[in-house]
């Protein structure tokens, strides 16, 4: 029983922890910052899945884990660091929709999100219950980002965070099949790719990474 | 079995189309496309006359459905009808076919559209039902578009597209509340089932509305004179003799077979409806200078009866009274039958003065009949038909319907009692006002001199044309001869719906038909043909023998005109005019102003009329407004930024969150 409530203990922390880099996320003006961060989370998401694992004693979500470490925590934000650097953004600083107002709306969606999920998943094993709900916070939060930020590099950040709650939400659900976690971590890093090469088309063509000078380019209102 | 002979002569039929659409120019030429339409047609009609009842399924469609298809008596009375009409406007075709200016956009659905309207019939489960149903739909609606370069094909084609998609949206309604408890399709589950009472009311709200407007019934008619008029002639025969009859048949199939017992109550929207169609339309038919769109605004008044004695009959089976709503019925499905031969003949003469003066306005015609005799006196037998004059079969079914209603003071209910003379009222009126109507057209058209050049040089059609025409004529006069005949043949369709069938006529003397139980009313066709005969003989040789064989050649009276030419004859618009200032201001609110030149101004004084059409302005305008104003509306979404889209999600999602957790 002790060691049960400790485990309890330790995934809820590491959960917790994930809304609060989200959190953190959402007001880094600098780019580099906002990758550092993004790097922890993948980290933290790492850890919380391999806990799982321990916990649960499911031998496969470790592969999630690395999956987690390998890709999310390394290759991508070094990747994202070169990109940031090649376009030669590291320097500019973001201007953050109103910092507070985001934080705000942030704290509203994690309060949102535990009350859909508390209720909803009553009876279901405590530990993956509040999993499930801090990911949904973790995937609104990602989604805010995106919604609020200019520069495609933190859209992409954004996307990836969305993405870590969705694994965070799928291993609380005791995993899912091993087969479906590959594919989507494959869809993540060739979506990643993907972006990344229009990143460089967009900045070829517009000299700026900011996606409103596409809509100007559609001639469109903003 | 039946069943199988009909999908054999669908899919010939269907195989046809693909041949005529890929085939090559020669080998699957106008007349073979249309001669083989023809002889399938008969053996589908044959089968249908003298097969077996039965049900089929076939595992194609729906994997766990199947498609059923069966052949019950009611089935089989509207296969003879659809391929007896096919049949016709096939053998029309082949003569009036060599005009078409595009036969490759006429031949490939042609056929098809034959073959759906026999699939639909034999449908036995709902999807196989719609899915025919949207067969014969765009096979029709690739006919009406067939000379796409006029305007008015277009406009045509767009509100029939959009009336036909909201008719099969109706029934698909329909079909979804009729569904069994456990989601079954299939007709033979469905009937089991009982409804409560408001779901019931729906679904024959939602039949009524999804086959009404498919049939022309008001205010729905609004494609109807439209697109009829738009499509070739031998295809406009098809949609207003024997379409309309498939989309009488969907509501029968329906509200008598499907939805089970009957409330008295639903006569009354169906007896409304049936009614409004019958009078309006016929209005409408007797302003109109087009022939063709003429015969469509009849087609929706012979609609209307047909909707009239349907109603009567949904009465009289809510109230228990199985022998006057067998009276009904007949009446119902008699007059469906010959509205196909007399409409059909009418649009094949109207077809061929298309061809012989590219005229489609009476108001340019005028003794045709001198040169076109025979299609003139197939016209006239058509017209006094369709006028309900003894002894031909419009007289006949008519008759049956206002015996219907003689029968209904005996309905328990007040409402009803109430309501079915007035709408026997309105088809009185209706019968009296379709005789001027076809008076008018035939009188203008046909009689006194050519008001244009063109009828100068028109020339008798084709025979195959005539051929058709003839047949048709004949039928008109046989089965206006030998109602007995029909009506028997009908009976077993009317005894499965209602239970009942009129007494077996066949075995009365000199073939007269008695409907009534207690044998209080008859009429007998062949007698008052002998009677008429007689009378005429009689008048002519008294003429001969008593009249002076003395030749006097004198000069016509002129009126005061030395030269009366062929405009001085009476004209169309001068012939509907005192009916159009009697119900006028009423139905098309229509007004007329004088309009005056000014002093000294050498200019004619002119009178200008204008007649609005209110189901179009009352019921159709809002709705396309509103539509507009939408599409509007939500165009600007169209140009929102990415990010835009994102907050939109996003919201939507935080929404339905929201939602979930006030909710639960």
């Amino acid at each position: 029983m002790m060691l049960h409530d400790f485990a309890f203990d330790i995934a809820h922390m590491l959960a917790g922890a994930l809304v609060l880099l989200s959190l953190m996320m959402l007001y880094q003006d600098r780019l580099y910052a906002l990758i550092n961060v993004l790097a922890l989370h993948a980290l933290v998401l790492a850890m919380s899945v391999a806990w799982q694992a321990w916990v649960h004693d499911a031998p496969h979500l470790y592969i999630t884990a690395g999956i987690a470490l390998v890709f999310k925590a390394i290759v991508i934000p070094m990747a994202l660091r070169r990109m940031v650097f090649r376009l030669r953004v590291h320097r500019e600083i973001e201007t953050v929709v109103g910092t507070g107002l985001t934080m705000l709306a942030a704290i509203a969606l994690i309060a949102l999100s535990l009350e859909v999920m508390l209720p909803v998943t009553a009876g279901v094993d405590p530990v993956s219950r509040e999993d499930i709900a801090l990911a949904l916070s973790v995937v609104l939060i990602g989604l805010l980002m995106m919604v609020t930020r200019h520069n495609a590099v933190s859209q992409v950040a954004g996307f990836m965070s969305l993405e870590n709650g969705i694994v965070l939400a799928a291993t609380g659900a005791q995993g899912m099949p091993l087969v479906v976690e590959i594919s989507v971590a494959f869809s993540v890093l060739i979506a990643f790719i993907i972006i990344g090469i229009f990143l460089f088309r967009i900045r070829e063509r517009f000299d700026t990474v900011d996606v409103e000078a596409l809509d100007a380019f559609r001639g469109e209102r903003k | 079995m039946t069943v199988v002979m009909v999908l054999w002569c669908c899919l010939a039929l269907l195989l046809l189309a693909v041949a005529a659409a890929l085939g090559g120019r020669r080998a699957f030429s106008g007349p073979r496309v249309y001669g083989g339409t023809a002889i399938i047609c008969l053996v589908a009609f044959v089968a249908a006359l003298t097969g077996t009842y039965g049900a089929l399924v076939l595992p194609i469609g729906l994997p766990w459905l199947g498609a059923h298809f069966s052949v019950d008596r009611l089935a089989a009375v509207f296969l003879a009808l659809i391929d007896l009409g096919g049949g016709g406007a096939a053998l029309y075709a082949i003569g009036y076919g060599r005009h078409e200016h595009a036969p490759r956009r006429v031949l490939p659905f042609f056929p098809a559209f034959i073959a759906g309207m026999n699939l639909v019939v034999i449908a036995n489960d709902a999807y196989t039902f719609l899915f025919a149903w949207e067969v014969m739909s765009l096979a029709s609606w690739a006919l009406v578009m067939s000379d796409n370069r006029a305007a008015d094909s277009q406009r045509a084609g767009v509100v029939y597209l959009i009336m036909a998609t909201f008719s099969a949206l109706t029934l698909l309604l329909a079909f979804g509340l009729l569904a069994a408890p456990h989601g079954s399709y299939a007709f033979a589950d469905m009937r089991g089932g009982t409804l409560p009472g408001w779901r019931s009311g729906l679904v024959l709200a939602l039949a009524l509305i999804g086959a009404g407007s498919k049939a022309g019934l008001m205010p729905l008619h609004a494609w109807l004179p439209l697109a009829h008029p738009a499509a070739p002639s031998h295809v406009s025969a098809l949609m207003s003799g024997v379409m309309t009859k498939v989309a009488i048949y969907a509501f029968i199939r329906i509200v008598f077979d499907l939805l089970g017992p009957s409330v008295w109550w639903w006569a009354v929207p169906v007896l409304t409806a049936g009614g409004a169609a019958a009078v309006l339309g016929v209005l409408h038919a007797l302003m109109e200078r087009d022939l063709k769109r003429l015969l469509a605004y009849s087609t929706i008044e012979n609609v209307g009866i047909v909707f009239i004695g349907l109603g009567l009959a949904l009465a009289f089976r809510a109230n228990a009274m199985p022998d006057a709503a067998a009276l009904a019925l007949s009446a119902a499905l008699f007059h469906a039958f010959n509205h196909m031969l007399f409409k059909s003949v009418l649009f094949f003469g109207a077809g061929s003065v298309l061809v012989a003066t590219g005229e489609r306005n009476i108001e340019r015609l005028g003794g045709l009949i001198r040169v076109m005799p025979i299609s003139a006196a197939c016209m006239l037998v058509a017209c006094m038909a369709i006028s309900g004059l003894p002894p031909l079969n419009g007289f006949a079914s008519e008759w049956l319907t206002f015996q219907t209603i003689l029968v209904s003071p005996r309905l328990p209910q007040w409402g009803l009692r109430l309501l079915v003379p007035t709408v026997g009222t309105l088809l009185a009126l209706a019968a009296a006002l379709a005789a001027a109507c076809f008076v008018r057209a035939y009188g203008i058209a046909w009689l006194g001199r050519p008001r244009s050049a063109c009828v100068e040089t028109a020339h008798e059609t084709d025979r195959y044309s005539l051929a058709a025409m003839g047949i048709f004529a004949a039928l008109c006069v046989l089965a206006g001869l030998f109602p007995s005949l029909l009506i028997n043949g009908l009976s077993a369709a009317v005894q499965q719906l209602v239970g009942s069938r009129l007494p077996s006529e066949t075995g009365l003397a000199w073939l007269s038909i008695e409907p009534m139980a207690d044998r209080s009313t008859s009429y007998n066709g062949f007698m008052v043909f002998t009677f008429l005969m007689i009378a005429a003989l009689v008048g002519w040789l008294a003429v001969r023998i008593l009249g002076s064989r003395a030749v006097r050649r004198a000069r016509l009276w002129d009126c005061g005109y030395p030269d009366l030419g062929p405009s001085s004859q009476y004209s169309a618009a001068g012939y509907a005019q005192p009916i159009r200032r009697v119900f006028g201001p009423l139905v098309f609110h229509s007004s007329e102003t004088v309009v005056m030149p000014p002093p000294g101004d050498l200019a004619p004084a002119s009178i200008r009329k204008r007649t609005h059409d209110l189901a179009w302005e009352m019921l159709y305008e809002p709705v396309c407004d509103a539509v507009l104003a939408l599409a509007e509306l939500f165009n600007r979404v169209q140009f929102f930024t990415i990010r835009r889209y994102l907050s939109f999600v996003f919201l939507a999602l935080v929404g339905l969150l929201l939602a979930l957790t006030l909710w639960q």
